[in-house]
């Protein structure tokens, strides 16, 4: 019994050896771009982990007015996310909703299109969604950005679907016995249950405008004022500039990590219930 | 309503039926539904439905105005592209050439392209504004009252709410997916390239021919076709199922009875997701510079002479991108897996136990192929979604090193990065669009194996309860 118990012991002491070496690697990236955002030192090519000189200053060159000025792309950004995140949410819970509980004639067809257009590449359609914005006299513009990004949200709504597909079908049968109409049942009946999922949706549509890199470097050109952060931080380390800019782009990552992480971190629970209840079960 | 269920009782001419439905109201109307053939709406508006009847009258009005200031100039060029690219004029008062933009390819090809939806739309209004006007018809023939406006905006909440969920989001798909993908589609039989820009230039219909020079009809274009493609199915590979078996094994691990701080562990990796990726793509790219951190760290210690060039050799580029691949990719794995691990039975393992299985055991009769069933579908759309992932390679090595022996790309090029760079670098669109079909092609062969593999598809209606 001993002889268990310490073999035990020893697998997971090694267990913990392991993790934390692993947390170390996964850490260290993130870690060194929040040292170098407290570097005096500018240059890219810095052979040292920690700063020789601690500084600020960094951060408060962020907000002076420069041809990079991160407060605008900050703001950019927040406004193009919220937008995004209400429609793409709504676009994704209403296609869902409407494929998993409604029953129409043209609701295998549909489901089968948004199939197919689901294996072309998505961005293989970008110079003619640039020259549709262009007709729409629309280009460099955020509301571009928004209508983009939430345009072609109704096509994720697999993970929903999933999630919809397992609340069960008698709730929303003895509500219709009842007299209530369709949209009575979507609103007070199936939306109330699915906070996991309304959460992901939520959760997944504001981070993509954060993240999303060769839409808007497509339609902005090169409109700095209207950057989002992930394209202005992305120029901020072509070759010319990046000895001079690498220390600010840290910086700016730090400003825009945050607030997402923490984002992510509170919402995380939800995040697994509507990863696990919706793609896995569907 | 009537017609519709007429239809639909002999599925097999159903679309034969479809294309009668005009011809069977023509007969059996009255004089207010013939005349709707010609004035929509009309049959409506006698029977009492006023703003039905002028909603599909104005549609009408609308359509004829389309046709005469929009579709008209540009649909008919679709079959040349247009032929003046630009034309000189004498201007008398400034005693000058001016240039006059006569055609333009890409301009006539797109807005044909949204001439023909308009005219689809158009012909399904159409059809539906008859069908109208016909059950308007029969229902006042029987006495029954026909349903006011209010009525049907009333149905629209309730039996006909599947319409109401799902305008707005198609609208949005066909206006920035499915126009733009029949645009680019379309492309790939014209020679639309950096020789055939419009407005100065125009392009033209070539048929098969870019895709006869992507497979086979250019040495360098279809040899480096051959090799980014190899290379795209090897990276597919090697990042989903790296990602996917150490996710799994990072995911047992602390979920192992007896691990405390099982939160922590998880939100430490899982904290990695929230960081954008090209922020921590491109610091990673930079800590492995040839200047970076890891290379002088590495002389410093007098293990290597040399820096390391870690993203500028062809294989050492590759394999790092993969190993590092799994830094971004093992978190997801991780969530996943743990939500899944929670779900299997533990009388299971309570059981093995009792029979003296090993830990190894119980892994590869229980554990595995329970996560395994589940997350089936989850690693194919892995997979496709790896054949498409342009961050990871982007951020790193944006397709490079460069190679001569290459037409426009790189050693780490994935088709989708090299269609990326075909088009924002090179302007050569049909090249592209080719690659597009193709990469569509491709995911489409494995995504119909995820469809027929995930029974889930199938049994759909029995998972609704």
């Amino acid at each position: 019994m001993t002889n268990i118990k310490t073999k035990n012991r020893i697998t997971n002491i090694a267990i913990y050896i392991l993790l934390s070496v692993m947390v170390i690697i996964w850490l260290f990236p993130i870690v060194w771009i929040i040292l170098c955002s407290f570097r005096e030192e500018q240059g890219a090519d810095i052979s040292y982990f920690f700063p020789k000189t601690w500084s600020f200053k960094n951060y408060i060159d962020l907000f002076k007015p420069d041809a990079y000025y991160f407060p605008r792309w900050f703001a950019n950004t927040l406004i193009v996310a919220v937008c995004t995140c209400i429609l793409s949410s709504l676009y994704v819970l209403m296609v869902s909703y409407a494929f998993s509980r409604l029953r129409f004639k043209l609701r295998k067809p549909l489901m089968n299109i948004v199939l197919i257009l689901g294996m072309f590449p998505g961005f293989m359609s970008m110079i003619a969604v640039y020259y549709i914005l262009k007709a729409l006299n629309m280009t460099q513009t955020l509301l571009a950005l928004i209508l983009v990004y939430s345009g072609g949200a109704g096509l994720n709504y697999y993970i929903a679907k999933g999630f919809f597909d397992t609340i069960p079908r008698n709730m929303d049968e003895a509500a219709r016995i009842d007299g209530a109409t369709q949209n009575q049942v979507f609103w007070k009946i199936i939306i109330p249950l699915s906070k996991p999922i309304i959460v992901y949706t939520i959760l997944t549509s504001f981070m993509a405008p954060w993240m999303d890199f060769i839409f808007v470097s497509v339609i902005m050109k090169d409109n700095y004022n209207n950057f989002t952060v992930a394209l202005g931080l992305y120029r901020m380390l072509d070759r010319e500039h990046m000895n001079d800019y690498f220390t600010r782009f840290c910086a700016s990552s730090v400003l825009v990590a945050i607030p997402i992480t923490g984002l992510f971190i509170s919402m995380q629970k939800f995040y697994i219930e509507g990863v696990t209840g919706g793609s896995v079960k569907g | 309503m009537m017609i519709g269920s007429q239809t639909e009782q002999s599925s097999n001419f159903k679309l034969l039926n479809k294309i009668k439905v005009p011809f069977k109201i023509f007969a059996k109307g009255d004089w207010a539904t013939r005349l709707s053939f010609l004035i929509m709406g009309f049959g409506c508006f006698v029977r009492k439905q006023f703003i039905k009847g002028l909603l599909y009258f104005l549609a009408q009005v609308l359509f004829v105005f389309l046709c005469v200031f929009f579709i008209s100039k540009y649909l008919p060029d679709l079959g040349t592209l247009g032929t003046v690219p630009i034309k000189r004029v004498w201007d008398e008062v400034e005693q000058v050439y001016i240039n006059i933009q006569v055609d333009n390819s890409m301009l006539i090809l797109l807005y044909s392209i949204v001439s023909i939806f308009i005219i689809f739309f158009f012909c399904v209004l159409y059809i539906n504004s008859l069908k109208a006007a016909y059950n308007a018809q029969i229902n006042s023939e029987n006495g029954k009252k026909n349903n006011s406006f209010f009525d049907d905006i009333k149905s629209l909440l309730d039996d006909k709410f599947h319409t109401t969920l799902l305008t707005l989001p198609s609208i949005g798909v066909i206006l920035f997916t499915i126009l733009p993908l029949i645009f680019m589609i379309l492309i790939a039989f014209t020679n639309y390239d950096s020789d055939h820009l419009p407005p100065a230039k125009l392009f033209d219909w070539v048929g098969l021919a870019n895709f006869k020079e992507l497979l086979w009809g250019s040495a360098q274009i279809s040899s480096t076709f051959g090799r980014v493609l190899l290379w795209t199915m090897i990276w597919a590979f090697f990042a989903t199922f790296t990602n996917y078996f150490a996710g799994m094994f990072l995911a047992i691990i602390i979920n192992k009875k007896g691990i405390k701080f099982k939160a922590f562990w998880r939100t430490m990796f899982v904290m990695t997701i929230a960081v954008p990726q090209f922020v921590t793509l491109l610091t990673i790219r930079n800590v492995f510079a040839n200047i970076g951190l890891i290379n002088t760290w590495l002389q410093k210690l007098n293990i290597i002479d040399r820096a390391i060039p870690f993203f500028e050799k062809g294989w050492l580029a590759r394999i790092m991108i993969i190993i590092i691949n799994m830094w971004v990719g093992i978190p997801y794995t991780l969530l996943i897996v743990s939500g899944i691990l929670m779900n299997i039975p533990q009388s299971l393992y309570e059981s093995a136990k009792i029979d003296g299985a090993s830990p190894f055991k119980m892994f590869v009769k229980i554990t595995f192929p329970y996560v395994f069933f589940v997350t089936a579908p989850y690693l194919l759309t892995q997979f496709v979604g790896n054949i498409n992932n342009f961050n990871v390679i982007y951020y790193l090595t944006a397709g490079g090193p460069k190679s001569l022996n290459y037409f426009f790309a790189g050693e780490t090029d994935l088709l989708i990065t090299w269609l990326y760079s075909l088009t924002s670098d090179k302007s050569n669109y049909k090249t592209a669009s080719v690659i597009g079909i193709m990469v569509f092609l491709i995911c489409s062969v494995f995504s119909l194996i995820a469809y027929n593999l995930t029974s889930s598809t199938k049994r759909e209606e029995d998972y609704q309860a």
